[in-house]
């Protein structure tokens, strides 16, 4: 990438992108692959079951929701930046979400037999310094969680 | 290797039934153990349900979606429902969504010496 941006705080120094189907099965697979990735940052155990529940609850909106009656193509991408932070992008091309604010609020559910918290968004949110969804109905939904992990490094 | 498998042991008491659960309880988990435990709820129709929570390393808000329906599966048939020996991760769950406030929480005493 171009060169001006060696310097800049969010100079990433690492990438990793997982490509998946949205079988339940893989949510667990999709969570120890990223957090094995994200071990090289030398996070807090605390920070790393963070992440790992946050990309937990992504995945599992692209199984239950996105993909709701299908099977569907899940990509996760985990940036590294030199300042210690952590982009996380989980991506689908399911269902999309009409009204992104709705869905984000506590207890917020589609779900009728009450066996769903609709905490997800706001687990993500509470685990992660910020969380961004970018969705389109019909197109799918582009989740960012972003985490800055501490500054002491080796503990 | 990746731990994503869920299981559990239960073991009946008189009208108590105690389920010991294990592994990450996410969607996957939580649905594989819904069907199982569900299932003993209905034939034993306990009175009280003990849900042990020591052994689970990792529990999302799908986890959180298994113990409330539970809760409410016994509670909803005048039943009590406990929750005994919490992990960090659970009691993590439960504190983010103000859960811990409504379902009750003890401490076996082989947790309080460790």
């Amino acid at each position: 990438m171009p060169r001006q941006k060696r310097d800049v705080p969010h100079e990433e120094i690492n990438k990793f992108v997982l490509v998946f189907p949205s079988l339940s099965v893989n949510e667990g697979a999709a969570r120890a692959a990223a957090g094995a990735f994200i071990a090289q940052m030398d996070p807090t155990a605390g920070e790393l079951a963070d992440l790992k529940c946050a990309i937990s609850e992504a995945v599992t909106n692209c199984i239950v929701h996105a993909y709701r009656d299908r099977l569907g193509r899940i990509r996760m991408t985990v940036h590294l930046y030199r300042d210690r932070s952590v982009l996380i992008e989980i991506k689908d091309n399911g269902s999309g979400i009409a009204d992104v604010e709705k869905a984000r609020e506590p207890l917020f559910t589609t779900d009728a037999d009450g066996e769903r918290s609709g905490m997800g968004f706001t687990v993500m949110e509470t685990l992660t310094d910020r969380l961004t969804v970018i969705s389109s109905p019909g197109r799918g939904t582009t989740v960012k969680l972003l985490k800055r992990l501490n500054e002491r490094g080796r503990r | 290797m990746i731990k994503n498998e869920c299981s559990f042991t239960a073991e009946e008491k008189g009208r108590t039934l105690t389920v010991v659960v294990s592994g990450e309880i996410d969607h996957h988990g939580a649905t594989a153990l819904r069907r199982g435990i569900d299932t003993l709820i209905w034939e034993k129709a306990p009175q009280e349900l003990r849900l042990v929570m020591a052994q689970v390393p990792l529990m999302d808000s799908s986890g959180l979606g298994f113990i409330m329906g539970r809760f409410r599966l016994i509670t909803e048939s005048g039943g009590s429902f406990v929750l005994v020996d919490p992990s960090a991760a659970v009691v993590k769950m439960l504190r983010l969504t103000g859960f811990d406030k409504k379902v009750r929480t003890e401490r076996s005493t082989a947790a309080l010496k460790n």
